[in-house]
């Protein structure tokens, strides 16, 4: 019996924990891609000085904007002479006669609002270009959306199994303890006296079913950590730290371990205690 | 003591298994409930000890109406009321020590008084030798023994009995009716239902007979009064 109820919340809390990992972690680098995106306004070089401090101005009004960076020509020119590297020392012949535009680096409080914002950015005087990867980031976005519903709904789709699978494992082991309960009834226990060893067994198995779990998902996201965040160097991706991310998901694995096993076992002995 | 007034019982399957019963029973009677199969005699014996609630009317036991007892009363209720069954309804993996003590243990008593009490039981029953046994190492009568044991051990002042030799053989349910008998003249009140034409027409008590649901017969020191 004991084994019975202890493999199913073993490997229902498995399934759950490798999951989330990949779920928490997918969450992660979706948030710090939304992060990087950013909103770059190229002002008009007719622009004076007077002109961009108003255009500035008119910016930081726009609702949902975190923050407005100024950045001038000659700093874009020393940037993509940089980025380019080697081949950029062509461009230091440009820095006499700097072709580049003077640019404003807008960042939205929600990534999502960037198309907006960039949108009433653009029907301003004096800008020039407006870009934010027009195209890709709302497929981006759209993308990071579709994946996020589709992870939330697995999580409590396998919870719900879950709990299905461990009340049907208790409810078939405990109808062995039938005539046990059917007894304490007749001899005038109440249903409180009847419930509590139920009660302490179902959260020890919960609880026990958990440990197994947690030691491998955390065994796993131990190698796997160093592991993949070297893959992803390159990338400026980075995994969500050991701790206290794993110490966070063994928490979350024992108490939902407790839970369910508390729940199933209380469900299924609840049919019994009726008068 | 117990008084049942105007009883009726329909189940959710329409059968209608007590029809308008009224009985008075006194404190240190003996009474047996005799009647055919399907007579309603079960339901009269599971509604004394509120397995089956009554549709209509009173049941008033030691001053309690069982009609109108809340659920969550009931295992008072019960904690005065023995009840003895034809099948034991022992736990096997308990002893026979265990299996008496654990009606004292549901109602959180004292060890040290479980003990006491327990062993004073099981003399009385006559298994005092045998309180480390478990129930598959016992003979049929010696379980019906421990069952008792366990339903008087809580002094409850009445003890309900649902055929309690039918799976015993002719000398084994004499010994039996004799530990009821002591029981009895203890003090606790008996209530019996049972299919044993001898043992009605030797131990004389009072009959009721029941019939479809209602009291055919009420008679003091009677008799079985069917073909067994």
């Amino acid at each position: 019996m004991t084994f019975a109820s202890v493999s199913a919340v073993t490997v229902t809390l498995l399934l759950v924990g490798v999951f989330f990992v990949i779920m928490m972690n997918l969450n992660k680098v979706a948030t710090t891609i939304e992060e990087d995106v950013e909103i770059r306004v190229h002002v008009d070089v007719a622009a004076n000085d007077k002109d961009k401090e108003i255009l500035e101005q008119r910016i930081n009004q726009v609702a949902g904007i975190k923050s407005v960076t100024y950045s001038p020509k000659e700093k874009e020119l020393e940037s993509l002479i940089e980025s380019l590297g080697d081949e950029g020392e062509a461009f230091q012949l440009f820095e006499q006669d700097n072709p580049l535009n003077d640019v404003f680096v807008i960042k939205t409080k929600n990534p999502t609002d960037t198309m907006k914002v960039a949108k009433q950015i653009e029907k301003m005087e004096y800008v020039a270009t407006v870009k934010y990867g027009q195209g890709k980031v709302e497929q981006l976005f759209s993308f990071i959306k579709v994946s996020r519903n589709v992870g939330l709904v697995l999580i409590v789709g396998l919870l719900f199994t879950a709990m299905f699978l461990i009340s049907n494992t208790i409810k078939i082991t405990i109808m062995a303890r039938k005539r046990e309960i059917e007894i304490m009834r007749l001899v005038g226990a109440t249903n409180g006296f009847i419930r509590w060893p139920f009660f302490l067994e179902g959260l020890w198995l919960g609880i026990l079913g958990a440990m197994i779990p947690i030691g491998i998902v955390s065994a796993a996201y131990f190698y796997a950590y160093d592991f993949l965040n070297e893959k992803l160097k390159d990338h400026f991706i980075k995994l969500l730290e050991f701790n206290p991310f794993v110490y966070q998901l063994s928490a979350i694995l024992i108490i939902m371990g407790a839970a369910i096993g508390i729940w199933g076992s209380l469900m299924s002995v609840r049919k019994f205690l009726r008068v | 003591m117990i008084d049942m007034q105007d009883v009726y019982k329909t189940y959710r399957n329409g059968i209608t298994a007590a029809n308008g019963i009224n009985v008075h029973i006194d404190a240190g009677e003996f009474l047996y409930v005799v009647g055919p199969s399907g007579a309603g005699k079960s339901t009269f014996i599971k509604m004394m000890y509120r397995e089956v609630k009554p549709t209509k009317g009173s049941i008033i036991i030691n001053g309690v109406n069982l009609a109108k007892l809340k659920d969550s009363k009931v295992p008072l209720l019960r904690r005065n009321i023995g009840v003895v069954f034809q099948d034991f309804k022992l736990l096997p993996t308990l002893s026979v020590y265990e299996n008496v003590a654990f009606a004292m243990e549901v109602i959180e008593e004292q060890p040290q008084y479980i003990k006491k009490r327990v062993l004073e039981t099981l003399e009385l029953v006559g298994l005092k030798h045998k309180a480390r046994s478990l129930p598959t190492e016992l003979s049929g009568g010696e379980q019906q023994r421990v069952a008792i044991a366990r339903s008087i051990v809580n002094a409850p002042k009445v003890v309900i009995a649902d055929e309690p030799t039918g799976n015993l053989d002719p000398d084994t349910s004499w010994e039996i009716m004799k530990i009821f008998e002591e029981i009895n003249l203890r003090g606790t009140t008996i209530v019996m239902a049972t299919h044993n034409k001898e043992i009605v027409n030797t131990i004389q008590h009072r009959v009721i007979a029941i019939e479809n649901g209602r009291i055919a017969r009420d008679d003091m020191k009677g008799e079985y009064g069917y073909e067994s």
